[in-house]
């Protein structure tokens, strides 16, 4: 009964602050409302008994990330609104009916799959604590993670040499 | 009310891609389109920690890890592109970024 109410709070959250960033004028309000959906996902995922996943996700998103995107607000000067210059080309019901389809047909897969016998649920109780993500992480994904390291590091560099000021 | 299903799980994903790529077709700021793609990159988050819950399988933990850090990735290279290009042409807003269009 509590993990029904906790994700029937947890996903409006995320969905109403979702509408809310691809929905509002400001980009600074739609960094905040951003904000507030990754702490609202991170919350979820405490509901799923994955405390690092949910601080990772606090730290790497709501810490890293965003903080990278209101730099890049307050770097890039508004002297005029971007919506106000509209392409006349542009179809955006077109777009809107397109993602209501593919939502719509999402939905359908996922209620008829729901419908068939469901698979067996497996009773480890440890998932999602950190020694058994670790254990995977530096065994059977060693080379993935380093990569990841690897590409981090790229991308590191690829950004400085893209924001520099003589391109 | 019935307990929470994966299936729950995955509607709410589902329900949180469209609203990025509603975002990524409608919006013409880039900055906004590149919080849409956020949003999408969390909606496949929950769908691999939904499934590695329901298989007990720490798999789909690990690869949240990387998909967060390919985000980080590409959002540090993505607003650096931002910036040159408004560097150059002034403006944020896709429909004035046609120089490579014939």
């Amino acid at each position: 009964m509590f993990e029904t109410i906790t994700f029937y709070t947890l996903g409006g959250l995320v969905l109403l602050f979702a509408l809310l960033v691809v929905s509002t004028r400001n980009t600074v309000h739609a960094i905040l409302f951003l904000v507030i959906d990754f702490l609202a996902v991170a919350l979820l995922y405490a509901s799923m008994n994955s405390m690092f996943v949910a601080a990772i996700q606090v730290l790497v998103y709501a810490g890293g990330i965003v903080v990278l995107y209101l730099f890049v607000v307050m770097l890039v000067n508004h002297k005029r609104p971007p919506e106000e210059h509209a392409d006349p080309n542009r179809r955006n019901w077109v777009g809107a009916a397109m993602t209501a389809a593919v939502l719509g047909e999402l939905v359908v897969i996922g209620v008829y799959a729901s419908l068939r016998p469901a698979a067996v649920s497996a009773s480890t109780t440890t998932i999602g604590y950190v020694e058994e993500t670790a254990m995977v992480l530096y065994t059977d994904y060693l080379i993935p993670f380093e990569v990841a390291s690897v590409l981090l590091l790229v991308a590191m560099i690829g950004a400085i040499v893209l924001a520099r000021r003589e391109l | 009310m019935d307990p929470i299903t994966p299936t729950h799980y995955m509607l709410l994903a589902a329900a949180l891609f469209m609203i990025g790529v509603f975002g990524v077709v409608t919006r013409r700021n880039i900055i906004i389109i590149f919080m849409s793609i956020e949003l999408i990159l969390n909606a496949v988050n929950i769908n691999l920690m939904a499934f590695s819950l329901q298989w007990g399988n720490s798999i789909g933990q690990v690869f949240v890890l990387f998909v967060i850090a390919v985000a980080a990735a590409e959002a540090a290279v993505g607003l650096g592109i931002i910036l040159a290009m408004y560097r150059n042409k002034e403006t944020i807003n896709i429909d004035e970024m046609n120089v490579l269009k014939w």
